[in-house]
This record gives C-alpha cells, structure tokens and sequence, in this order.
C-alpha cells in the first residue's frame, strides 16, 4: 500500500554522514562520563587528604607510572612480548577451531563423531591444563601460546559449528535452484551466510585469548603485561599493577576494534546500530 | 512443453503425497496447481523443478528429464529468498554468473525498470517491502530467461492490494518471453485472473481432480459475471475434491459443460 510513495524516494536510506558522526560522538561522550567523574573525584578526594592511597593510586600516578614505562622503552617490549603470544595462540587456536567447527557443523556424522569428546573437553577448566602443558612443553613459549590456544579454540569452535549447522535451508536452495556448484555454493552462500556469526566467534576467541594471557604470564614469565602484573604485587607496587591494568584493556579493545574494522565493509547489508540509535 | 508422466511422491515415512500425477503443459501456457493444504501440490512443483526426487514417474522439460535443478526452469518461492548480502541488483544477477558484466547490467537495469523499482539496485533486501522484495524475486528468476518458470505461492504473503498488483506485474513479465508458467495457489481469484487452466488436487493422495480451463481473454475483468462464473466453477471443484467420499476416478476430467456433477 504504501509502496506508491517509497518508489518516489530512493535515496532516503543514504543517512548523512555527519549526522551518524554525531550520533556516535554523543553516545561516546556519554560512556565516558561515569568513569572519568570517578576518576575527577577519587583523584580530589586524594589531593584534599581525605582518602589513604597506598593501596589505591590516584588517576595521576597511575598514568605517571605508565608514561615512565612507556618512556624507559618498558612498556613496549612488555606490550610486544603479550602480543605474540595473543597473536601465535590465537592464530592456533582459530584455526583449529575453525576446521573443526565447519567439519562438525556441515558433517552430521562428523559432529556424532567428535562432538562430545570437544564438549568434554571444554568442560574441563583450561587452567587445570597448566601443569600438563609445562611438563609437556616446558615453561617457555610453548606452553603458554598452548594454553592461549585452548581458550581461543572453544568459542571459535563453538561459532562456526553453530552458524553453519544454522545456516537458514532456504537460503542454500536458492543457490541449488540456480545449479551452482558445491565450491561455489560455498563461497557465494555459506560463506557470506556464516560470515556475521563467525565475526562474533573470532572476536570472543580473542576475549579469551586475552584472558588466558594473563594466566600463561602468571605462571611464570620474565617479560609481558601478566609479568608486570605479579612483579607490581611482588614489590608491593599496586600503581605499576593497574598501569598494566589499563595497557591490558587497551590492548584487548584495540585488538577487538581491529576485527570490527577489518570485516566492516562485509558487513554493511546488515542492520548498522548506529541508525537505530 | 513440459510433460509430467505418473509422477508418485511417497515419503520415507510412507506417506504417499502424489499418486500418479499425469500432466502436460504447452510451452507457453500458464497453469495453476490449486489445492487445499496437504494435497501435495507444493511437492509437485518442487519435483518439477527438480529441487525434490520422485519415488516414481518423471518430469521432463522438452523431452529431457528433470533430475536435478534445470537451467532452463526458475523458481520462485514463497518467501522472496534474497540473500540478504547482496544488493537488490546483485540478487537479481545471480544466475547470470556466465554472462559478461555489461550484459549482466543492463539485463538488471530492464529488469527493475519492468518492475517498477528503477533506482533500487543499490539497496539490500532488508529495505524492501515483502511485495518489492517478491518483485525481485521474480525477475531475479526470469533474468535467466527460462523456458518454464514455477512459482510456489508466490504472493500468500502479501496483502490483497499488493497481491493483485503483482499478479499484473507477473502477467506483464510473461507477456516479453511467454515462458510456461506453473503457479501453485490455493487463492482461487488468483488461479482464475492467471491461468489458462486450473488444475484442481485432491488430498490423501494427493491426485489431479480436476482440469479446468479458463477461456477468458486478457486483460482479464475481475468484475466480470465471466470471471466470476469461472471462479465458482474452480470453488466447486475444489470443494469436491475435499468432500467426495469415494474418490479415485482415473482419468475423469472435469469438464463445465457437465455442471459439475460430481
């Protein structure tokens, strides 16, 4: 019924740029609100000698501390050597978690096969891996890109076997309908189908890549955020801890922003939040 | 033409959905499969176009047996079934994969210009209302130029306006390469302003009851005392295929002349 009056409109779809910058400006704004009036009022009620900063630094030594790592050059070989091992335990642990997620989710037999062995093995909490992979691998890199691994397996695992088992039926007869081969079935239908969904697994893989860093470099590591996590705890430094609080969500946020940016423009069909906004 | 010789459809749960469906369709001539719910008339347009096996009997486009998804019938579904990843304009290009790009282009450009979405080839699907969405989803299957295209109630889902609208969009679009239509409805209107013939199913098995034709000239008047005449001839048929207690009659064809004494 009102199909006469769209026609006559087909560029209404085109939101102005600025206005969506704006959009996204404000809401910014916004979530910064709470944590920086925090931050304001802790580090008053600081210089007004109301509160006792031993244990909790104020704002202002925190990011002292911090500068003074980034300056001595610190802070980089600690960022660089967390990034590694992210970087090679993620790089495993996707992999492999992507080959079996679409060997389980496109196979049935597959899936009876080598689904609960998987499920059993994710209900093992990875960090009881720990004392295994350091006798198996040492206490170096090894073991810990290994425990990496294995948190960045299930969620990945998890994602592609489930948004391929999902993949709507529909859609794939379309393609059947218009004869195209198993290869390019694939590419032109399954692949941009599950693309979304696998976005969302790669990107809670790297949370818990993150997560089991600090684990890895907890266990015992002479360089890395996690090592300068327990030598700020071991010399009584809570300021050097939570600086390398702050590096670790940094760090973490912009490895997440860099996988939304990387698949945005795959991305663009879908509903973008910002319009709903 | 497109033949349909003793086609059966038994399920593997032994339901049997088709019983000997026997039926020829002129190259051409449109045809609507009409049929309460279960009588097994989405199966057999999805055996025609090869998206489902038959137990039995075969379907043959020409003379060459449908086995799997052919290149010469198009399918158009009841929902519009974009891909939601491609734009307007590539959804309607799909099937045009071995074409050259600038053939493929302008075959879409006249195809949105026939269906009065000129300018929409940009947009996704999911900006598109369900009758604009179905409007592509017809084109994108007769870009393809087919010899036969098969349609499984293809406007249910719309409302009435829309679906009328789209019935002369669809009319309009046969119209340029007459291909052969087969449309399953179980909207008698839409079986009467379409068709040449009606073929009517019976349920449980599912068989052809009746074969009406419909001798109206186009453009049909849906106000006519002829359309109207028509429409109650397909009602009744359709109630007697649900109603009749001892049913199977091979061969028996229900002619208007006869009053329909059945």
């Amino acid at each position: 019924m009102s199909e006469a009056t769209l026609d006559t409109s087909p560029t209404t779809n085109a939101q102005p740029q600025a206005a969506r910058f704006a959009v996204f400006g404000t809401s910014f704004v916004i979530g910064l609100v709470l944590p920086v009036t925090a931050a304001l009022l802790y580090e008053g009620a600081f210089r007004l000698g109301l509160v006792q900063a031993r244990l909790l630094p104020p704002p202002s030594r925190i990011f002292t501390t911090l500068w003074t790592l980034a300056k001595t050059g610190e802070l980089t070989t600690h960022v660089l050597a967390t990034t590694v091992r992210v970087g090679m335990g993620f790089g495993l642990g996707a992999l492999v978690g992507m080959f079996l997620g679409a060997l389980t989710g496109a196979s049935r037999n597959a899936r009876r096969l080598l689904d609960p062995t998987l499920q059993g093995l994710r209900a093992i909490p990875s960090l009881a891996w720990v004392p295994l992979f350091i006798l198996w691998l040492g206490i170096f890199e090894s073991s810990k890109i290994a425990l990496i691994a294995v948190g960045v397996f299930f969620p990945v695992y998890l994602g592609v076997m489930a948004a391929i088992a999902n993949v709507d039926r529909k859609i794939v007869e379309v393609g059947r309908a218009f004869r195209l081969s198993r290869l390019a079935l694939v590419r032109r239908v399954l692949l941009p189908a599950i693309l979304p969904d696998f976005i969302i697994a790669i990107r809670s893989g790297l949370g818990m890549g993150f997560m089991f860093v600090v684990a890895a470099e907890i266990m015992g590591a002479s360089e890395g955020l996690g090592y300068l996590l327990v030598d700020g705890q071991q010399l009584g430094k809570p300021d050097q801890i939570l600086a390398a609080i702050i590096a670790f969500a940094v760090l973490g946020k912009f490895g997440d922003w860099l996988i939304v940016v990387l698949t945005k423009p795959f991305l663009t069909w879908q509903d973008t939040h910002q319009r709903g906004a | 033409m497109l033949t349909i010789d003793a086609l059966c459809k038994i399920y593997p749960n032994g339901t049997q959905a088709l019983e000997q469906i026997s039926l020829n369709v002129d190259a051409g001539e449109i045809v609507a499969l009409v049929g309460g719910s279960g009588c097994g008339k989405t199966t057999l347009l999805r055996m025609i176009s090869g998206l489902e096996a038959p137990t039995r009997g075969h379907a043959a486009l020409d003379g060459e047996e449908i086995r799997a998804p052919h290149p010469a019938v198009g399918m158009v579904f009841q929902e519009a079934r974009l891909l939601p990843w491609l734009t307007v304009a590539e959804n309607i290009s799909f099937g045009l994969d071995d074409l050259p790009k600038a053939e493929q282009d302008a075959r879409v450009d006249e195809a949105l210009l026939r269906v009065g979405l000129a300018g929409y080839g940009k947009r996704w699907p999911r900006e598109l209302s369900g009758g604009q969405a179905q409007r592509v989803s017809i084109v994108r299957a007769l870009v393809t130029q087919p010899k036969a295209l098969l349609l499984d109630e293809p406007f249910s889902a719309l409302d009435a306006l829309t679906r009328t609208k789209l019935q002369d969009h669809l009319l309009a679009l046969w119209e340029t390469h007459r291909p052969t239509l087969v449309l399953v409805t179980h909207d008698v209107e839409e079986a009467v302003a379409l068709a040449d013939r009606a073929i009517v199913l019976q349920p449980k098995p599912g068989r052809i009851f009746a074969d009406i034709p419909i001798d109206l000239p186009r453009p049909r008047d849906r106000l006519s005392p002829e359309f109207a005449e028509a429409k109650r001839l397909v009602l009744k048929a359709l109630d007697g295929s649900i109603n009749q207690p001892n049913p199977h009659q091979p061969g028996k064809v229900y002619s208007p002349a006869a009053g329909g004494s059945f």
